[in-house]
């Protein structure tokens, strides 16, 4: 109890103190996550307001591998990023396992398909709105996906942190296409675990306090986002 | 979800008519297998103000949303003739809802929003929304969140943004149901103005007095089958029918 007591000590003063190999590992952490976000979005934007406007043969097929892929276990997702970078893998020659982009490619498939469904959820319901509206005014299809995307914008604006809280909470894929190298792919996830089997339950807990605090601030900016006035003023 | 469907242009009978806006021939209609519509048909002018009346579930609103196209027809065919302006507009019909759809922007922006999809220039754009304010009285909110405003001001923000389009024909369905006298006569204004200027004005409404303020001929739906197509005041003197004279005096009609 005493140790852990101490472990809480040491965890706050390398706060304080901004230590230099802490501070490292949350520079790493936010970048790998916000880029994996970006892109993400991106991506899921795209495809969520594509589901939510078209309708095609097949269409609903997407939707249930989309769903299902939300719940893949990132171990998992991580086994087949390892087996495509690998270096007998098909995109061994890029030479991408155990850098940041490994795990920014890791990422990506992990959010994509939760930032795509809950951006599909999102426009479905703005497009089930201004359906009769769209079609008097005989809109194209694109124009209609840049107009919901617009309509749209606090409400995927949180799906974003959604994804954003996704991201920097994982730890199973990036571990296996990472490889958790200090100074090169240590993020705050695969540094916890790694300094907890060490037993230097300090550094440990230090990045899980930030940890905590970055989940409470994507939080506490979703329910800011959704109260604030601008947002109330066009909900 | 449907696109919305083309109505069929123009027709040789069409073009032996052309002071008809909207012609119905033999429209049906049909919803899980019960019919809604049955064999309608009629032809309506392209001059003035059509009021369409009867009780709820005529088939009012469907036969409204056969116009602008957001319905097929099962069977028969709807002529509307071509639009015979310069330039081609992306609608030539326009319809106000009675709950109004309004985007998640500013009152001007909700303005500019259909006219950009027309294509025109952002000079043009500013010049047709400052008007397109002032007829509907909120050139005072144009930078409001539209959703921000009252329901007649949002009403009367819908009613702009169809206006502003230049269609020909402008549908109404039930677009003053929810509104005070105020904003209702605002918008009759704006009606008024735009039948002067030449847009045929199609419009539902359950209110007598309305209709008889406001209408030039009226057409009487009832249970998916016209009953009576006549100018207003032969309508309001002889409604030609049981039905109607019922509607009219506010009895229940079986």
């Amino acid at each position: 109890m005493e140790e852990i007591g101490n472990a809480f000590l040491i965890a706050f003063d390398l706060l304080r103190s901004r230590d230099a190999a802490l501070m490292e590992i949350v520079q790493l952490s936010l970048w790998v996550s916000i880029i994996a976000v970006a892109i993400s979005c991106i991506i899921g934007f795209f495809i969520g307001a594509a589901l939510s406007v078209y309708r095609f043969p097949g269409r609903k097929v997407i939707v249930v591998v989309i769903n299902a892929l939300m719940g893949l276990p990132p171990v998992v997702l991580g086994l087949i990023v390892y087996l495509l970078l690998s270096r007998s893998g098909p995109l061994g020659v890029l030479g991408l396992l155990y850098t940041p982009t490994a795990m920014i490619i890791a990422q990506i498939l992990l959010i994509t398909p939760l930032v795509s469904a809950l951006c599909l959820q999102v426009l479905e319901e703005f497009n089930r709105e201004y359906d009769e509206f769209f079609r008097s005014l005989r809109l194209t299809s694109l124009a209609k996906i840049k107009t919901l995307l617009w309509e749209a914008r606090f409400g995927l604006l949180t799906v974003g942190l959604a994804g954003f809280g996704r991201a920097i909470s994982e730890v199973g894929a990036v571990m296996i296409v990472g490889g958790n190298i200090n100074h090169a792919t240590r993020i705050m996830t695969t540094a916890i675990a790694l300094e907890t089997s060490k037993g230097t339950l300090a550094l440990a807990l230090a990045l899980g306090i930030i940890l905590i605090i970055f989940s409470i601030a994507v939080n506490a900016a979703v329910m800011a986002l959704r109260s604030s006035s601008k947002v109330q003023v066009h909900a | 979800m449907l696109d919305r469907v083309e109505p069929q242009i123009q027709s040789d009978a069409m073009q032996q008519a052309p002071d008809i806006a909207v012609s119905f021939r033999n429209v049906e209609f049909s919803i899980d297998g019960k019919r809604l519509l049955h064999k309608l048909n009629c032809e309506i002018g392209k001059a003035g103000k059509t009021v369409i009346m009867g009780p709820n579930g005529a088939g009012k609103s469907i036969f409204l949303r056969m116009i602008a196209g957001l319905l097929k027809p099962e069977s028969g065919e709807i002529f509307i003739p071509p639009n015979d302006s310069e330039q081609q507009r992306s609608a030539d019909i326009s319809i106000v809802f009675q709950n109004p759809v309004l985007l998640r922007r500013s009152v001007s922006a909700n303005i500019a929003y259909v006219l950009k999809q027309q294509g025109h220039s952002k000079k043009t754009i500013a010049r047709l929304v400052s008007e397109a304010l002032v007829q509907a009285k909120l050139e005072d909110r144009a930078q409001m969140p539209a959703r921000q405003l009252s329901g007649g001001e949002q009403q009367r923000l819908a009613m702009a943004r169809a206006l502003v389009m230049g269609s020909s024909i402008l549908l109404l369905d039930e677009a003053t149901a929810n509104l005070d006298p105020a904003s209702t006569f605002i918008v009759e204004e704006m009606v008024d103005v735009a039948s002067r200027a030449g847009t045929k004005i199609i419009f539902i409404t359950h209110d007598v007095r309305q209709a008889k303020r406001v209408g030039d001929d009226i057409l009487f739906l009832h249970k998916g089958r016209i009953l009576a197509h006549k100018p207003k005041d032969a309508f309001f003197k002889e409604p030609g029918s049981e039905e109607a004279q019922a509607y009219l005096d506010g009895r229940v009609i079986e």
